[in-house]
C-alpha cells in the first residue's frame, strides 16, 4: 500500500496492465513524451517505448477509429479523451461503431478499447471544459461506463476496464486528478465492473453517488444528524441494482446526487427503477440532488453554488428526513440551501 | 527542383503551393517584391502594421502578468505569431469576418477589439465581454478546429444573401488534424465560398511537433486535395502575411473561392500559462527562432524606409501603456459573476421556471443583504 494522488494511480494501473499483457498500448494527445495533460501516464514512454505509448495528431476521430480497429485485432487499446466534451467530435467511432461491432458481427468481433477521460465541474474551466457527459454515452448497449471516485476506484476499475474484452469508458473527475489515498496495487485490487461499492453504513437513507459526487456524500454524512448507505456505483453501465435495491429495502429511502443539470442525468435511472422496483419499501420520496439546468458557469462563486456541495446535500437530507417531503433544489426556494 | 526556382504562383493545374515560403522581407530587413504578391501600402500602413504587432506583444505580455498574479485562470500567448496574425487580418475589409482560436489576441487587435473584454473569457468573469457582431470577430474557439466550419457557413450565408463579405478562419498546425478543418475546406471549395483558412504553423500543437502531425510535405499541400490553392508565407515577416491573405482574400471577394494560407511561424512561448515546454523542447531550437523575431525584422524594415523615429516610437509607447492600464483597470479584481448571470442566455425565450427561479434568487439575494 503507498499514498497516491489520483493521476499516480492512473499510471500505476495502466503500467501494471501493460506489465502484464504486452497487447495493452496507450495513445492519444500529448501522452507520451509530456506524460499526458493532467500527468495520467508519466513516465509510461521511458519505461515501454515509443511504440506502446504514443502521441498522436490532434484528431480524436482518429485514434478512437483506430483504436477500434486495433482493438479488432487483439490489441488492448487504451485511448484518452483529454477532456470528455471533445469526445463529441468522435462519438460517432464509440457508440455507433465500438459499442456495435460484436453485435453486428454476431460476436464474431471483439472490441477490447479503453476510452479515458477527464470530466466533470470544480476547476474553474468553464462551460465548455467542466461537463460530466456520461448522459451522451449511458443509452449505448454494446458499452460499459465506469467513473472514478478517487485513487483507489481509479486503479481498481481502469485495470479491470482494460482486461474487459468489451468497448469501456472509464471517466475521471478532474478535480480529484490531485486528491491522495492509500492505494492498494497488484490482482486484488482490481475493481470488476458492474459493482458498486457500500462505502459507509446507516439506518436513515440510501445516498447513491458516481465519480466526485461520491466524495460529496460522504462527508454531508459525516456530521449529519442521521446515518446513511452511501453507495459508489463505480459502473455506471451496466449499474448494479442489487446493492442498491438491498440497501434501499434496509434504509427506505433514496437520494441520488448527481453533478450534472437535473434533466436526463444518470440518476433518473436509478431514481426510476427504485421507484418502480422497491415501491413497497419506500417511505419518503425518491430524491435527485443535482445541478441546475443550466451550462457550467465559470466564475468560481457560480460554480461553487452550481455543484452540489456537502453542506447542500446534507440540508436537503435534513429536509427529506424532516418533513417526508421532496426537498426543493436551491434554485427554485428562497432558502438556497446552505 | 531547388527551392530558389520553384515559382511562387500556385499552378492552376496543380494548386501546388511553393516549398518556399513567400518571404519579402528578408532576415536583414531588406525589401525583395515578389511576383504575384504585390504590395500595396503606403507608409501610413507601414507604421500601422508595426503598430499592431508592438501593441499585439504588449497586450500579450500584460495578460501573461495578470495570469501570474492570479488575475487570470489561464492565457494562450501569441508571442513570436504577431506577424501572422496581424498581416492577414490587416488585409480584411471593414465588413469583413474573423473565425479565431484561442490565441489570436493580436488579430483581436486589429479588429478593434478591446483586448481587456476579451481576457474576461480567461479571468471566467463572464464568458467573454466582446461583441462579435460589432468587431465580426466570432468567439474564440477553444474546441479545436471547430470554427473553420463556423466560418464557412457564415461565408455561404453570406454568399446567399448577396452580401460583400470574406470570412477568415484562424487555426493552428494541430487543428489540420481534425475532422472539422478538412470538412470545412471542402465544403467551402465544393461551394466556392469566400473563406480564406489561415493556419498559423506555430510548429507545436501543445507538446506534439508538427512531424508527428502530418506527413505531408507542408500544410499548404493540403489545399490541394481540395481544389483551392494553397500558400506558404513566412510567417514571421509581417509584409508577406499580408500579401498572401491580400491575395487570398481578393480571391475569395472575386466570387473565385477560398484558399489555404499556412503561415510559417513558432510559438515563442508555452502553449498557455498552465504548459512547461521544457520537456518537449530545446533551449537551441528557442534560441533559432528568436533571431527571427517578428517585430526586430520589421523594425530593421522601417530604419531603413527612414519610417521610424523616437517620436514614433514613444507615441506606441505611450498608447500601449495606454492599453495594458486599461486592460489591468477591465480585469484585475473584477468580480466573478452575479448570481443571477446563472440563468442568463441559455435560451433565447427562457422558460418560464427560469424567470421564477431568477426571482426567487433575486429576493434571496435582497434579503441577504
Ligand atoms: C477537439 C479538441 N481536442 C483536443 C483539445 C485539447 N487541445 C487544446 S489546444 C490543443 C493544441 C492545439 O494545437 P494547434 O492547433 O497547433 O494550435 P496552437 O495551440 O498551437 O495555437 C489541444 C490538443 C481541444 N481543445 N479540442
Amino acid at each position: 500500500m503507498a499514498k497516491l494522488r489520483m493521476r499516480q494511480a492512473i499510471v500505476a494501473a495502466l503500467a501494471d496492465e501493460m506489465e502484464r499483457d504486452g497487447s495493452v498500448i496507450v495513445f492519444g494527445e500529448d501522452v507520451a513524451a509530456a506524460g499526458g495533460p493532467f500527468k495520467t501516464s508519466e513516465g509510461l514512454l521511458e519505461r515501454f517505448g515509443r511504440a506502446r505509448v504514443r502521441d498522436t495528431p490532434i484528431s480524436e476521430t482518429g485514434f478512437l477509429g483506430a483504436g477500434l480497429g486495433a482493438a479488432v485485432t487483439g490489441l488492448r487499446p487504451v485511448v484518452e479523451i483529454m477532456f470528455i466534451e471533445f469526445l463529441g467530435v468522435a462519438l460517432d467511432m464509440l457508440s455507433t461503431e465500438a459499442a456495435k461491432f460484436r453485435y453486428l458481427s454476431g460476436g464474431k468481433l471483439s472490441v477490447p478499447l479503453v476510452v479515458r477521460a477527464s470530466a466533470g465541474s470544480g476547476l474553474g474551466f468553464g462551460a465548455q471544459h467542466s461537463q460530466t457527459l456520461e448522459t451522451w454515452l449511458y443509452a449505448t448497449p454494446g458499452l460499459k461506463l465506469a467513473v472514478a471516485s478517487g485513487p483507489r476506484t481509479a486503479y481498481g476499475l481502469l485495470r479491470a476496464a482494460v482486461q474487459d474484452d468489451n468497448p469501456v469508458v472509464v471517466l475521471e473527475p478532474r478535480p480529484l486528478y490531485g486528491e491522495r489515498e492509500e492505494v492498494e496495487t497488484g490482482d486484488a485490487a482490481v475493481i470488476p465492473l458492474g459493482q458498486a461499492n457500500l462505502c459507509a453504513t446507516g439506518d436513515d437513507v440510501t445516498i447513491v453517488g458516481l465519480g466526485q459526487t461520491v466524495g460529496t456524500a460522504l462527508r454531508a454524512a459525516e456530521s449529519a444528524g442521521w446515518t446513511a448507505d452511501v453507495i459508489d456505483l463505480q459502473t455506471l453501465l451496466p449499474w448494479d441494482r442489487d446493492t442498491v435495491f438491498a440497501s434501499v429495502a434496509r434504509t427506505g429511502r433514496l437520494v441520488v446526487v448527481e453533478e450534472s443539470p437535473r434533466t436526463g442525468g444518470w440518476g433518473t435511472e436509478i431514481a426510476a427503477a427504485v421507484a418502480g422496483e422497491c415501491f413497497g419499501d419506500l417511505t419518503a420520496p425518491v430524491t435527485r440532488i443535482t445541478a441546475p439546468d443550466v451550462p457550467v458557469p465559470f466564475p468560481p462563486e457560480l460554480e461553487a453554488r452550481y455543484l452540489p456541495g456537502p453542506d447542500y446535500v446534507r440540508a436537503q437530507i435534513d429536509t427529506l428526513l424532516d418533513s417526508g417531503r421532496l426537498p426543493v433544489p436551491w434554485w427554485e426556494t428562497e432558502g438556497l440551501g446552505a | 527542383m531547388s527551392p530558389a526556382a520553384a515559382p511562387l504562383e500556385p499552378d492552376p493545374m496543380t494548386l501546388l503551393p511553393p516549398e518556399r515560403p513567400v518571404q519579402l522581407l528578408d532576415d536583414e530587413g531588406a525589401l525583395h517584391e515578389v511576383d504575384g504578391f504585390p504590395l500595396d501600402l503606403k507608409d501610413s500602413d507601414f507604421r500601422d502594421l508595426y503598430r499592431y504587432m508592438v501593441l499585439a506583444r504588449r497586450v500579450d505580455s500584460e495578460a501573461i502578468n495578470l495570469q501570474r498574479q492570479g488575475q487570470l485562470g489561464v492565457y494562450a500567448s501569441l508571442l513570436g505569431q504577431e506577424a501572422a496574425q496581424v498581416g492577414g487580418a490587416y488585409a480584411l475589409a471593414e465588413q469583413d469576418w474573423v473565425f479565431p482560436s484561442y490565441r489570436e489576441m493580436g488579430a483581436a487587435l486589429v479588429r478593434g477589439v478591446d483586448p481587456g473584454s476579451v481576457l474576461h473569457l480567461f479571468r471566467g468573469t463572464w464568458l467573454s465581454n466582446h461583441d462579435p457582431i460589432a468587431t465580426r470577430f466570432g468567439l474564440l474557439s477553444i474546441p479545436i478546429g471547430t470554427q473553420a466550419l463556423h466560418a464557412t457557413g457564415y461565408a455561404m450565408a453570406a454568399k446567399f444573401d448577396g452580401k460583400d463579405l470574406v470570412v477568415m478562419s484562424y487555426f493552428g498546425d494541430g487543428a489540420t488534424s481534425e475532422g472539422d478543418p478538412h470538412e470545412a475546406m471542402n465544403f467551402a471549395a465544393v461551394y466556392d465560398a469566400p473563406v480564406v483558412f489561415f493556419v498559423q504553423n506555430n510548429q507545436y500543437a501543445i507538446s506534439v511537433p508538427l512531424s508527428k502531425q502530418t506527413k505531408a510535405p507542408t500544410i499548404a499541400h493540403k489545399a490541394v486535395g481540395y481544389g483551392m490553392p494553397g500558400f506558404r508565407a513566412d510567417g514571421n515577416d509581417v509584409l508577406a502575411t499580408y500579401a498572401v491573405s491580400r491575395r487570398a482574400i481578393d480571391r475569395a471577394r472575386a466570387g473565385q473561392g477560398p484558399s489555404l494560407i499556412e503561415a510559417v511561424t513558432y510559438r515563442m512561448e508555452a502553449h498557455t500559462t498552465a504548459d512547461d515546454p521544457t520537456r518537449y523542447r530545446t533551449a537551441s531550437e528557442l534560441a533559432e527562432w528568436k533571431v527571427r523575431d517578428p517585430i526586430a525584422r520589421f523594425e530593421t524594415f522601417l530604419e531603413r524606409e527612414g519610417l521610424l523615429d523616437d517620436a514614433f516610437r514613444a507615441e506606441i509607447d505611450e498608447e500601449a501603456r495606454g492599453y495594458a492600464t486599461r486592460m489591468r483597470a477591465e480585469v484585475y479584481d473584477a468580480p466573478h459573476g452575479d448570481p443571477l448571470e446563472l440563468f442568463e442566455h441559455v435560451y433565447v425565450e427562457p422558460p418560464e421556471r427560469f424567470d421564477e427561479q431568477r426571482a426567487l434568487l433575486r429576493a434571496e439575494l435582497e434579503r441577504r443583504e
